[in-house]
């Protein structure tokens, strides 16, 4: 063989190598998790905030937001994700999971057996959030009801289907540092971190690459529906009209300003999201207002 | 006289091609006016609970009253099939609700009854009109949740 068939081989192994050292899973460092102790009263809120029963909650008309037996399908153009069971029960939900593991998961989109998690689950925004409130978030989760309903299998087509390349998704678009900065008011910076870390308000209203990654440059701006049809309409920019008041009034009620009444996947986040406290709901408008300026 | 009828050809051409406007359909204009009318009472007794506007029982009694009247307005000639947002622009209602009439329907039920109660509660103080008027949000966006399409 040619010299130059040799460098092409070397490059390649250490592409390969190099690729699958990019790609591992990476896991918290188990200390994070070994000092925290959860307060299941405070991860109520947290819970509430981070619209997890919005998904994971049953699909049937009436389902108890708290049963968290999941089943409902996301369709994408990656395939179609369905909502695995996250309830505590033991075999077919998270119930076997130490709090090291459910931070891992949820802030780190690791898998207790080490694989990637698929970024339908909004991993990308947790791992912004305290792992204090994640602490509490799993203490408050283990005391839901349990069901033994299995989690059904992703629908997803090759090449999207091979876990490891989340890995390579995760160094391109997993990004831990906030989207609005500058200088911030305390109201603010409390919306900021509920609606980038918690509600992930993001995950649908901002436009995605063709990848899938958040398009950061157009944060909010509307996007098509990602799971559906239709649009998921703008909440930042020239077409995105609404007051603080507007915005808090909505959460609260659902009611827009021109009394429409919410819909669609929104019905399920003001099911939850309403019912944080009216500050919390404000600082999200002041937060959602902020970062139309920026 | 060739050119205009080069330019009426072209918008005739234009007109033909053009995919069914909701608005043409008087279903579907009617039905999107009941809406609105809905809206236009809902910013009466919602503007109270969201605290936009004063308390006043004889404003609320008068859009609860209405908002009873509008419910009952018979719907079967409101949303014939093929109404639907895959076969017309400019409506939000989903092919599904032809597929699920019967639940479609208890939804408008539901939406009934809670028109019935707020009726009874919006006279009789802000505490009161709040929960039903939340109360008959949510029998709305039961409604919207399944049935319309995103935007």
């Amino acid at each position: 063989m040619k010299p130059a068939v040799y460098g092409l081989l070397a490059l390649a192994v250490i592409g390969g190598v190099t690729g699958w050292f990019i790609t591992r899973p990476t896991a918290l460092p188990s200390t994070v998790s070994d000092r925290l102790t959860g307060d299941a009263e405070a991860g109520e809120r947290v819970f509430l905030a981070s619209g997890c029963a919005s998904c994971h909650m049953g699909t049937d008309d009436g389902a108890d937001p708290k049963l968290l037996l999941g089943g409902a399908a996301f369709q994408t153009q990656f395939g179609t994700f369905y909502a695995p069971n996250i309830s505590p029960d033991p075999d077919h939900g998270i119930g076997d999971w130490s709090q090291a593991q459910f931070l891992n998961a949820v802030m780190r989109g690791v898998s207790p057996e080490g694989q990637h998690y698929f970024p339908a689950f909004p991993y990308t925004s947790y791992t912004k959030a305290d792992p204090q409130d994640m602490a509490d978030l799993y203490a408050y989760m283990m005391t839901l009801p349990a069901d033994a309903t299995p989690s059904r299998a992703h629908d997803v087509a090759f090449p999207f289907d091979i876990r490891r390349s989340v890995g390579l998704w995760k160094v391109l678009y997993m990004n831990r540092d906030w989207v609005v900065t500058g200088d911030l008011t305390e109201q603010e910076t409390q919306g900021r971190y509920l609606a980038e870390a918690l509600a992930h308000c993001a995950e649908c209203h901002t436009p995605r690459g063709a990848l899938g990654g958040l398009d950061r440059a157009a944060w909010l701006e509307g996007a098509p529906n990602p799971s559906g049809s239709g649009r998921i309409p703008p909440i930042s920019g020239a077409d995105f009209t609404w007051s603080a008041f507007d915005i808090s009034a909505y959460l609260e009620t659902g009611f827009t300003p021109s009394f429409d009444v919410a819909g669609g996947s929104m019905a399920k986040v003001i099911a939850n999201l309403g019912q944080l406290e009216k500050p919390e709901l404000d600082a999200i408008a002041a937060y959602i207002l902020r970062a139309a300026q920026q | 006289m060739a050119f205009y009828k080069i330019i009426t050809g072209a918008a005739l051409a234009v007109a033909l091609a053009a995919p069914a406007l909701a608005q043409d359909n008087p279903s579907v204009a009617a039905r999107q006016g009941q809406f609105k009318l809905y809206g236009h009472n809902l910013s009466v007794v919602g503007g109270m609970a969201q605290g936009r506007m004063e308390y006043d029982a004889a404003m609320a009694q008068t859009a609860a009253d209405n908002l009873f009247h509008l419910t009952r307005h018979d719907q079967s000639r409101l949303w014939p099939e093929g109404t639907d947002s895959s076969s017309l622009i400019e409506t939000r209602a989903k092919a599904e609700i032809w597929e699920n009439l019967d639940d479609f329907t208890a939804k408008f039920v539901a939406l009934q009854e809670a028109s019935v109660a707020l009726q009874a509660a919006a006279g009789n103080g802000l505490d009161a009109l709040r929960p039903a008027v939340g109360a008959l949000g949510q029998s709305c966006g039961a409604c919207h949740e399944d049935y319309r399409e995103e935007s």
